[in-house]
């Protein structure tokens, strides 16, 4: 048993690939991926909190896929917003309940001349061209040109993995199954879905 | 989904105890007992409505990430998808409606192997990838809020 709090940089790779599919449900999680890497459980919980102070971990909780929940309607609304523009209409895009990303990405003319990217997800197509046209309403963004790219196929939807082609044979094929239903990733097609919105 | 399922996923999307019995602590809070927090979690997790309970990483820190978008012949596009899903890095991958309609991202430890990975997949597939990288985030992720009644 490691009594020191500090985690080696193995230890702490060893302990991003235990947790990344998820903590154990076990009554003492932290302690049960302590024992699993052979380091105390105050260290487990230490570099989590540090992990999360310094931003590496974004949000720890439960995360829920929309999808399941009858979030079936997913459009990505890219807008064409002036260079001097786009930091105040990225927050004031942010902060609105029905965006649930918000990325400045870059243009990549002559193809592409969107440089703002907002999520949009609903119950419905209708669902989430009304509050796409309450968002154009409430902040005056009439002017901006845009586009709606529904999602109409989910070919594949899971949590990051980092480690490469090194990791475990195990996780590659958790996040390639398309069987196991306790999975941290689904790969299917969604015929429902698609059956849905017409094709655009 | 009973209503401790639903107060779970209300309450805990952004913020779980670190703590030594964190689903006693949940458990306290909402008034049940660890084991029916613990089934719960468990429960949600079978019916494929919890991807996972953990951490939310952040892409840019946790390694290098990017959005990437192909125009295919819609006549393709199943075979593509499938030949895109088959690299190690790509986690999310879908279609979406127009000409650049198919949409996927790729995870690689550091921005080198990122690109190689890129362009394995054009290789692979034959079509141009178009790199669409994170320049800024302005959207704090702090879960979603579910309208349970809509």
């Amino acid at each position: 048993m490691g009594t020191s709090l500090q985690l080696s940089e193995v230890q702490q790779q060893q302990l991003r690939q235990a947790i990344q599919d998820g903590l154990p449900l076990t009554p003492q999680p932290y302690q049960t991926l302590a024992t699993a890497l052979g380091v105390s459980e105050s260290a487990v919980m230490q570099t989590l909190t540090q992990w999360m102070d310094d931003g590496l971990i974004k949000r720890f909780g439960l995360v829920v896929k929309h999808h399941a929940l009858g979030y079936r309607s997913n459009a990505m609304v890219v807008w064409d917003v002036p260079d001097h523009q786009v930091d105040q209409i990225g927050q004031i895009l942010s902060q609105a309940d029905a965006v649930t990303l918000c990325y400045q990405r870059p243009r990549r003319l002559p193809e592409w001349r969107y440089n703002l990217f907002t999520m949009i997800h609903g119950k419905s197509r209708s669902m989430v061209m009304e509050q796409l046209a309450e968002l154009i309403v409430q902040h005056e963004l009439d002017g901006i040109s845009r586009d709606v790219l529904f999602s109409y196929r989910l070919f594949k939807q899971c949590g990051g993995h980092y480690s490469g082609r090194s990791q475990p044979v195990n996780h590659v094929t958790r996040c390639h199954s398309q069987q196991t239903v306790r999975s941290s990733c689904t790969a299917r097609s969604s015929r429902n879905e698609q059956s849905q919105v017409a094709y655009g | 989904m009973n209503k401790l399922d639903r107060q779970l996923i209300d309450e805990y999307q952004k913020g779980l105890p670190i703590s030594s019995r964190p689903y006693l602590e949940m458990a306290e809070n909402l008034g049940v007992s660890e084991s029916e927090v613990i089934e719960s979690l468990e429960r949600l997790q079978n019916s494929g409505v919890l991807s996972r309970v953990g951490p939310v990483f952040n892409h840019k820190k946790a390694g290098a990430s990017v959005l990437a978008a192909m125009a295919v012949p819609d006549h393709k596009l199943k075979d593509v998808a499938e030949q895109v899903n088959a690299f190690d890095g790509v986690n999310h991958n879908y279609a979406r409606e127009h000409k650049y309609n198919l949409w996927f991202v790729v995870t690689a430890p550091d921005q080198d192997s990122l690109d190689l990975a890129l362009q394995e997949i054009e290789d692979t597939c034959g079509y141009e990838v178009m790199p669409l990288p994170m320049v800024k985030s302005y959207y704090i992720d702090l879960g979603f809020k579910i309208h349970w009644d809509a």
